[in-house]
């Protein structure tokens, strides 16, 4: 028994100073996908600011800066940049709703936090699909 | 804080402990969200993707401060995370100081061009 239990502590590979050859092989736990995925699309959002800004004004600015608006954002690069800001909010979105509620210590059980990682990486992902679906014109 | 810092009183970490910024982080986080469920409702209310219907929503008052107070959230929130990036990546002060201050600077100038976007409507 005490044998058994060595053997499997000794198949699980430790890992200190973490480096990036190391990282592809490194399995996260749910929850810290979700948790680097937040920092990720935060630091995309933060990155992309005076982009956003920049299309706030000119949906703003006047009838005819909201024309060039569209025909901007008709171009695919600019749609498959779009695209990306929108997961990245949308996750952030999630995450941080899930981070306030464990601030308030509801979900924070192993089981209940995990499931709460898995809905946060769905309700994200299928938003984007949808709103992405629409902004290629599927529907 | 204390000006009886001496001995055991004395503060061993910088940024407050970070409680604040944390607390912060939460508050605008709360503000962001709220925003989002008002900004969706207001959009559909008013008529979706013309620009009269787009234009009329900004040009109320109330949607401008409500706005920029929405805007100064996500910089304010901004600013703590990506600080915190800075803080777990970089190591040497010196260079953690210069991309903290750049940050700071890019937060201020897109703060400046929320507000000039929004009164100029």
């Amino acid at each position: 028994m005490v044998d058994a239990h060595q053997d499997a502590k000794k198949a699980k590979p430790v890992y200190r100073n973490i480096g990036l050859a190391q990282l592809i092989k490194y399995r996260l736990p749910w929850a810290g996908k979700v948790s680097i995925l937040h920092r990720i699309s935060g630091a995309a959002l933060f990155l992309l600011l005076p982009f956003m800004l920049y299309l706030f004004d000119q949906s703003l600015a006047s009838e005819l800066s909201f024309m060039q608006f569209q025909e901007f954002t008709d171009h695919i690069l600019v749609k498959l940049i779009c695209l990306g800001l929108i997961w990245s909010f949308l996750h952030h979105f999630c995450a941080g709703i899930r981070y306030l509620l464990l601030d308030l210590e509801i979900g924070v059980e192993k089981i209940a936090a995990q499931k709460s990682a898995i809905i946060v990486l769905i309700v994200s992902l299928t938003l984007t699909a949808a709103i992405g679906a629409k902004l290629f014109g599927l529907f | 804080m204390s000006t009886n810092n001496i001995g055991p009183k004395r503060l061993v970490v910088g940024a407050h402990y970070g409680l604040k910024e944390w607390i912060i982080q939460r508050i605008t986080a709360v503000v962001m969200v709220v925003f989002t469920i008002v900004l969706l409702v207001a959009y559909f209310v008013s008529g979706g993707a013309t620009y009269e219907a787009w234009a009329g929503l900004f040009s109320n008052q109330l949607m401008k401060l409500l706005t920029f107070l929405t805007f100064l959230s996500v910089f304010y929130h901004a600013w703590i995370g990506i600080r915190d990036i800075w803080m777990d990546y970089i190591k040497p002060v010196a260079i953690r100081l210069t991309l903290q201050v750049l940050t700071v600077l890019w937060l201020v100038a897109c703060a400046a061009y929320a507000a000039e976007i929004l009164w100029k409507v």
